[in-house]
């Protein structure tokens, strides 16, 4: 059981590690604004999402495993209000046909 | 495997300061520092100093950032760019630093081994306070002293940014709002709020036993508080409000009231009853969390910027 | 000494003595007073890393750290944000009164802004 749980948490995380690394990758070599964005915030919310789904199974209680989950929904929230925030400033700015 | 972390981290902290020290504009010098102040957070983890590291994140990177950020964008508009000091000055800065760092790191170097220690005499603090959380008790017991005139001094800080307000606008409130708040931040500023407060809340009361605690707790309250007055869905109050003032010293006040009464019933300044310790402490903190969250929430307002209303 | 020798605590405070020297460096040699308000923080930080440093050294009585040191750097955290604050209300007010954000002396080209 142990061992299941401990594989499971290794593809999560390293599932995670990975699209945090590609997301990043995005981030430097995308062209303009709105691509670099797409790329972070798929690091943001799926990278995230894998990494606290891997720690699920080694939560010690299950408050502790509601907390992460309350971490990844927050990091949602606010990842999710930046992204808009930064896309309509680049709307205001363009200079419209 | 965890000295690898560590010296990603260390790497990436000295990354981020030269870069402060050599960007060209000051709006991206901030936001190096915002990371930088969030890896320092980490960094503090592995120092196993969890309180720390909460308080680094929640101050060093996030509120300091939005008050530098706010600045930067009000000062964006200056015509001239302030003259760069000559090449020999810089040079002859560079080396005085280098020396001062070199010096630092002997001393790191040669800290004395065994290190001295507090912390036996702060465990015996612990056991006759009640309290779970080591920082805690010497925050608010062992040391309270401290915290007590830190909170003055935040106080006075407070004092010295609203008497920068020009004469006709004192007592009115600052201004944060933007012009034109977009819809999204306004949807952020109306459901982040309560989850804030419940972490806040929680923050305080965990933190008699758990890291976390009154300064972290506050900040979150203040951090909610900002994005409210920000999003322009609650203006900032009228500085002169008599009970805004009120709440604003009620937590050193009672921490003083409680600190004189010692001398009553304990027999010394902050000398607390020995069957009322934790009540107390977790009272005081009560009562610290909500002017801390308002002064530095205040702090961030900056000066008031409009006249009061009648 | 080989760098396997050194713990995490002496890591961490070498690079707090580093930061602390950078962070200086900024406020010396930047004329920009925001910067330089930047680079007091960048030295805060860096002194506060030695303290945490000494803290880590300091384990005891079933501590991970001494939690003396660890209390006086939140103080210093706070503290250190509210002369932060009150520095870049300094710099507002300066701004609005002369339209300059450094202490050099005004160009003679320069027209003092009126009070808004």
């Amino acid at each position: 059981m142990t061992s299941l749980a401990n594989a499971f948490t290794l593809i999560a995380i390293g599932g995670g590690a990975l699209l945090f690394l590609a997301g990043t990758l995005g981030l430097l070599r995308f062209p303009d604004t709105l691509s670099r964005l797409h790329a972070l915030s798929k690091a943001d919310n799926l990278g995230l999402g894998l990494i606290v789904l891997g720690l699920l199974p080694h939560a010690e209680t299950f408050t502790g495993g509601l907390k992460l989950v309350c971490v990844w929904l927050l990091a949602q929230i606010s990842a999710a209000t930046a992204s808009q925030l930064i896309a309509g400033v680049l709307y205001r700015r363009k200079p419209r046909p | 495997m965890t000295m690898v972390l560590d010296l990603a981290l260390i790497v990436w902290l000295l990354a981020l300061a030269v870069h402060v020290a050599r960007a060209r504009d000051d709006q991206s010098a901030i936001i190096a520092f915002i990371a930088f102040g969030l890896l320092l957070g980490l960094g503090w983890t592995r120092l196993s100093a969890i309180d720390v590291a909460m308080t680094e994140a929640a101050i060093g990177g996030g509120v300091t950032g939005m008050l530098l950020l706010r600045a930067e964008a009000r000062l964006r508009q200056r015509s001239l760019q302030p003259r760069t000091p000559s090449k020999t000055a810089k040079a002859a800065a560079a080396v005085a630093c280098t020396a001062v760092a070199a010096g630092l790191a002997l001393a790191v170097l040669s800290f004395p081994s065994p290190a001295p220690t507090l912390a036996p005499a702060a465990a015996a603090a612990l056991d006759a306070t009640g309290l779970g959380n080591p920082v805690t008790a010497v925050l608010l017991a062992y040391r309270a002293l401290d915290t007590l005139l830190e909170k003055v001094v935040l106080l006075l800080a407070l004092l010295g940014v609203w008497s920068l307000a020009p004469d006709q606008l004192w007592g009115g409130a600052p201004e944060l709002r933007q012009a034109v708040a977009p819809p999204p931040f306004v949807y952020l500023a109306r459901i982040l709020p309560p989850f804030g407060v419940l972490i806040a809340v929680y923050m305080c009361w965990v933190g008699a036993d758990a890291p976390g605690g009154t300064f972290q707790a506050g900040t979150v309250l203040a951090a909610m508080w900002l994005l409210i007055m920000l999003a322009g869905l609650r203006p900032a109050p009228d500085t002169r409000r008599t009970t805004l003032r009120l709440l604003l010293v009620g937590g050193p006040a009672l921490f003083f009231a409680i600190g004189f009464l010692g001398f009553a019933v304990a027999g010394g300044f902050l000398a607390y009853p020995e069957s009322a310790t934790k009540p107390i402490i977790v009272g005081i903190e009560t009562a610290l969390t909500i002017s801390i969250a308002l002064t530095l929430g205040l702090l961030v307002a900056g000066p008031s910027s409009r006249a009061p209303t009648p | 000494m080989s760098l396997a020798s050194l713990d995490s605590a002496t890591l961490f405070g070498l690079c707090g003595a580093a930061l602390a020297g950078i962070g200086l460096f900024i406020v010396i040699a930047h004329a920009g007073l925001l910067r330089r308000i930047v680079g007091f923080n960048i030295l805060g930080a860096g002194i506060f890393l030695v303290f945490g440093a000494a803290a880590r050294r300091g384990a005891a009585a079933g501590f991970s750290g001494d939690p003396v040191p660890q209390a006086m750097v939140i103080t210093g955290i706070v503290v250190a944000f509210s002369a932060t604050a009150l520095a870049v209300a300094l710099l507002q007010r300066l701004f609005d009164l002369t339209g300059r954000e450094s202490l050099d002396a005004p160009a003679a080209g320069d027209k003092q802004r009126a009070e808004p």
